[in-house]
Parts: C-alpha cells; structure tokens; sequence
C-alpha cells in the first residue's frame, strides 16, 4: 500500500470556555471539541467527515491547518508531523494543504476585487512570480472553475453565493496544493447549485488529482464523492470505513440513525424504509456523558456503556461501539 | 439542461460587457449614497464655505489681526461696529484689532487643534486597536486595561494640569489633546477587529500563511476605515469642543493667537457693552464648523453602514 498523503493519529483540541464574569485566575472550562481522532488520506482520494452540527468537524480542519493548538500527530507524505513544525516550517505546507469554507461570501474579504482574492495564495507563497506570471495564472484558473474573466476586477457582493463559492476554490486551487479541505462547501447554497458545485469539484479532483477532506452535516452529500467516510459525533470517531460499506453494512446505532434520514431516491424504498429518530438532544460538549459519549440517545444501550469508552480500534471499517451490528428487528419496528 | 443555460448566460454575458468591468466597490456604492443624502451634501457644502474662509480669508481682510485701529479707539460700540466703509467687514474687537482678520486667524486655529486631535486618534488608536484586537489574548487584556485606567482619569482636570504645569503653548494643548483622543477610538476599533478576527476571509488568509502584519494592513483595517472615517468625522467637532471649553476658561491658546473658543470667550465678556458682533461672528462660525462636520459624519455613517435602512 502506498503511503497516504496525510494521516492523522490521536488528534485532540480543547478549547479553555472564560465566561465574561471570570476572574482572571479562575481556570477556564474545557470544551474537548476534538477527541483521539484519527485517520488517513490517500492522494486524489476523497475523505468524507460526517456529523450533526457542533460535533468538531471544523474545528478538526482547523486543526489540520493550524489555526486552532492541537495535540497528537499529523504526518503529511510520510515524513513530517505538521503539528510539530514551527510556524516558519509549517508555511511551507500551508500551499499544499488549502480549504474552502462553508459561507461563500463571508470567505472573501469584500474590500479586494476578485483578482486580488484569487491571487492573494499565489502572491503569498511565489513571490518570484512577475506580475504578468500571475495574472496567466490566474486567468487560468478561473477559467477552470467557471468564472469569465471579465469578472476579475469585480468585487465578491456583486456575486451569486454559487459564484462566490467558485471563487473560493479558485483561490484555493490557484497554489495547486496537494489536499482541498472543503468545510461544508455547499450547505449554503440552492440544491440544484450544489450539484454544480460538487460536479465542479470532482472533476477538479480528476484532473488534477487532489486529495479531499469533503465535510458535510448529513450522509447524503458525501455519498458522490467519498472514497471513505468518516463518522464524528462530539468530537469523536463512530464509525469510518470505505464507502461501500459504510452505506451498506453500517454498524454503529449512529450511523444507522444518520443513514435512516439519507432520502432515498426510489419511491418504493422510500416508502419501505424506516426512520429511526435520535431521541432526546445533543448532549453539551462541556458535560459530555461517561463512557460511550453516543449513549444518551442510543437505542442499544446497556449498563456496560456508561463505563466503558468502545474504541474505534485500527481495522478498515473501524466502529467505536460495544455492541454493533446490523439493525435489529425489535430496532426497526 | 442547467449547463446549457449556464453556456447562455455566459454567452449573455459576454456579448453585452467585452471589457473587464470596472466592478462596484463598496466605497463606490457608499460615495452614490452619501452624495444622495442631502443633509451630508449641504454639511460638506458648509465646511467648504468654513475652510475657503480660514484658507484665504486673510486674502480679502483689510486689516492685519495684530494692528490696532487707533480711529475707532475708545469708541468700539459705535465705531467699531461691522462696515464696509472702514474696512472692518465684522467689527472690531475690544481692543480695536479687525475682528474679520482675527476671526480668520481663530477658524485656522480651531480648525487645525479638531484636524490633528483627529488625526492623532486615527493614527495612534486604529494602530493600537486593531494590534489589541487581532493578537488579542493577554496582550489584549493588558493593552485595554490600559486603556481603561487612562479613561479613568477626569481629562479635562488633566489637560487644564498640562497646561498649567508646561505653560499655555499650542504645543502643549497639542499633546494634552492627543493623548486623551485615541482612547475611545482604540476601543471602537479593537471592537471592531475582534468580530473581523473571526470571520472566515480572515481565517483563510492565516490559513494560506499571510504573515500577521499583512492581515492587519489588507483585510483588518480597510474593513475598519468606515468606521474610523465616520468617528474621525465625529470626532473633529468634539476636540474643538473641548479646546473652545478651555480656552473659555481662559486656558486655551495664548495671545496674539486665538481660537474660536477665545473670540467667544471675549465677546461674551463685552457683551454688556452692546457689540453683539464681536460674540456673533465667531459663534456663527464656530455653530457653522461644529454643523458641518456632524452632518458629514451622519451622512458618511448611513452610507457606510446601509444596514440600517
Ligand atoms: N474558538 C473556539 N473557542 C471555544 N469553543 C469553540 C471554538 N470553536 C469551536 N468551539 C466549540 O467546539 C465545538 C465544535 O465546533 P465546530 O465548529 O467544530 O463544529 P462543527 O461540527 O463544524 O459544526 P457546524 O456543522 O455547525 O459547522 C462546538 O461546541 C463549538 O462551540
Ligand atoms: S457503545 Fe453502547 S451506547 Fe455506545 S453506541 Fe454502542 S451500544 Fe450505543
Ligand atoms: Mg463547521
């Protein structure tokens, strides 16, 4: 097996919560947003992470580009743990590694015309380019993504949210980096524009092999574009295993529930399939539950999971649960 | 289907704009909205008239500030009273020095203590702000609590010590006014940066590695400069304010220079003597001055700020 591009093992982010009334010295609340999550990306594979809002997704991003303190190790190719290399030597990765994010609009700093948001990656990390060099480069790239050049000295209000999120990834692409991080890429947008947003990526991907870290807030959206997917509930890792079988063989309670909401295109199965609702609400991640933190609202929890917290182990279908398995029958009905 | 029309459009597109269009900038979008705000236009308008005034005023005055008329000695309250015939286009003051020249002299004045408190507050607290507010975190703390306690302290009681202590020089009303007006500005605009700080095109700047200084200078503050031009504005009119009160304590600028607030100062005292004019015209252009600059800085805060409407 060949090396992958990027692996993560054990990464961990705690934020310190200071409440406005604090003392100075009263010590901060930890908010653990990030626990033990590990996992690998191949080249030009995409990885999807899945999980309900405010379970980490973006915060483990963040932790990838640093721009958040983490702990643990992110070995990029093989050789370098991006976590340890100090600010200087980490800005070399910064082009390799580039992300788009999940609100196009606010992603562009509405005082810079397009071509100076485009270009800003470029100048930044080839400032041996002449002027010239960068504005081809440029004008390339947005002709791949689909923007007409003569929308370059225009400024990001002036653009349709699917516009802007092209521009997003022309920045993004402009320093050819090696992984797209897409941070819910098209949860902002119209449906029938966030077709055309992940057709634009996947072919993106095709021609320039990029390796994607693709995250979404249902499994729906990964379900195209994933190789391998990723599921994240408060922080940690439920279940991840390669696509096929995730979607047919789930084995984590979570991941079944997740997979119960997935609108299947066939009426007839439709009709047939079950929902199964998450009872109760998302527990605070301040406080989060003892042992298995998913037992709140498991359908199948037992005794044993208040004590023991499952681990995900290290197999290709890695599922954090002490008792998995298909749905029952008892589950479904 | 959908590529089709977007092959159309894109065609649409082209076929009516064959140049790189010129795109709408915010600031181009403000300008169309101040310029439609007739209150701003009229404010603009009136601070013209007020600067063409101190600029070349002296131009048209036929007496110097410092000369003293010996024909309307003695008798001011009826010789000294505005004509053309003399010369004396607003009057004398008590002394019978020409109040057009001295009233030039005080516009300058007033006019130069509001342009540089201003100045030195935009300069001095956007610098310091936005350093609070994007490093944030102790260095944060630590610079605003500093802030803090020089709030604390009764300026005024301050400024009136400086001036007292170092002698009444323009020098020193200078820097006792510079150093109170950039605290509440670096406040604003610590503020300010603080909710930049987290919005996502800051985020993927840092993330691209642009080094800290360039995020400050190319995203934080021209997203601030609306907010600084509306207070700079705003905060013009507060420092002559602030140098008039002084100077009618008798603590501004010292004679032969003169300000607005010290030409008040006189004419209120010879008022009882019946020479309204030596209390009217400076007024008319100190209520002139201070107008002015407040409606621009309304007219400049609802067009950069179209949230509101
Ligand atoms: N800078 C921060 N300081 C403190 N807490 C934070 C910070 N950023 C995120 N959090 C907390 O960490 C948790 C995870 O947040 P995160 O933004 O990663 O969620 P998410 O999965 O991306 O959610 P969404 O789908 O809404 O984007 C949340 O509880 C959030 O409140
Ligand atoms: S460990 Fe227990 S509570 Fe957690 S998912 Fe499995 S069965 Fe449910
Ligand atoms: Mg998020």
């Amino acid at each position: 097996m060949s090396t992958p591009l990027l692996s993560a093992r054990d990464v961990n982010v705690r934020f310190g919560i200071t409440r406005p009334g604090d003392m100075p010295w009263t010590k901060p609340r930890r908010l653990h947003a990030v626990n033990g999550v590990s996992f690998d990306i191949m080249p030009g594979q995409t990885l999807g992470v899945v999980g309900e809002s405010g379970c980490g997704k973006s915060t483990l991003a963040r932790a990838l580009i640093r721009t958040v303190p983490a702990t643990g190790q992110v070995i990029w190719e093989g050789r370098e743990d991006l976590l340890a290399l100090s600010p200087r030597k980490m800005l070399a990765y910064r082009s390799d590694i580039q992300m788009i994010f999940q609100d196009p609009l606010a992603s562009l700093n509405p005082r810079m015309t397009l071509g100076q948001i485009i270009s800003e990656p470029l100048r930044t990390h080839r400032p041996d380019l002449s002027r010239d060099e960068v504005r081809t480069r440029v004008a390339r790239i947005m002709d791949r993504v689909g923007l007409l050049p003569q929308m370059i000295n225009r400024y990001p209000h002036e653009f349709s949210g699917g516009q802007c999120q092209r521009i997003g990834i022309a920045r993004a692409l402009a320093v050819e980096p090696k992984l797209l991080i897409c941070d819910e890429p098209v949860s902002a947008l119209d449906v029938s524009i966030q077709a055309q947003v992940v057709e634009l990526l996947q072919e993106l991907q095709r021609d320039l092999n990029l390796a994607i870290l693709f995250i979404a807030h249902d499994l729906s959206v990964v379900k195209h574009i994933s190789d391998e997917v990723m599921v994240l509930y408060l922080g940690r890792v439920m279940e991840a295993a390669p696509k096929e079988r995730l979607y047919t063989d789930p084995q984590h309670p979570y991941t079944q529930a997740l997979m119960s909401a997935v609108p299947v295109p066939d009426p007839k199965i439709e009709r047939t399939k079950t929902i199964i609702p998450l009872s109760g609400d998302l527990p605070s991640p301040m406080s989060p539950p003892s042992g298995c933190v998913f037992r709140t609202r498991c359908p199948r929890a037992q005794a044993d999971c208040a004590e023991t917290v499952p681990a995900p182990g290290t197999d290709v279908h890695r599922c954090a649960c002490l008792h998995p398995g298909p749905l029952s029958a008892e589950e479904v009905a | 289907m959908v590529a089709n029309q977007h092959k159309m459009e894109a065609l649409a597109d082209r076929l009516s704009e064959e140049d790189p269009v010129a795109g709408r900038s915010l600031w181009a979008d403000a300008r169309r909205r101040f310029f439609a705000n007739r209150a701003a236009v009229a404010g603009l308008g009136i601070l013209l008239v007020v600067a063409l005034f101190a600029a070349f005023g002296g131009l048209i005055a036929q007496w110097s500030n410092e000369e003293l008329d010996y024909a309307v000695m003695g008798a001011i309250a009826t010789e000294g009273a505005p004509s053309l015939s003399n010369g004396h286009y607003f009057g004398t003051d008590d002394l019978g020095r020409d109040l057009f020249a001295r009233t030039v002299q005080g516009t300058q004045v007033s006019l130069m203590v509001g342009l540089v408190g201003a100045l030195v507050a935009v300069v001095v607290g956007t610098i310091y702000g936005a350093t609070a507010g994007y490093v944030g975190g102790r260095v944060d703390s630590v610079m605003m609590r500093a802030v803090d306690i020089l709030m604390a302290i009764p300026y005024m009681f301050v400024l009136i010590l400086i001036l007292v202590m170092y002698g009444r020089s323009m020098t020193a009303l200078f820097v006792g006014l510079g150093l109170i007006s950039w605290l509440e500005m670096s406040r604003i605009v610590r503020g300010q940066t603080l909710s930049l700080k987290n919005r996502e095109f800051i985020e993927a700047a840092r993330a691209t590695g642009v080094p800290a200084v360039t995020i400050i200078r190319r995203h934080v503050v021209p997203n601030l400069l609306g907010v600084i031009a509306v207070y700079a504005t705003l905060l013009v009119p507060l420092m002559i304010l602030t140098e008039s009160f002084i100077s009618f304590l008798g603590l501004g600028v010292q004679e032969p220079l003169t300000s607005l607030g010290a030409l008040i100062s006189e004419g209120a005292g010879t008022i009882a003597y019946g020479t309204i004019w030596q209390l009217g015209f400076p007024l008319l252009f100190f209520c002139l001055t201070l107008f002015g600059f407040f409606f621009v800085g309304d007219g400049l805060r609802d067009a950069l700020d179209p949230k509101d409407r």
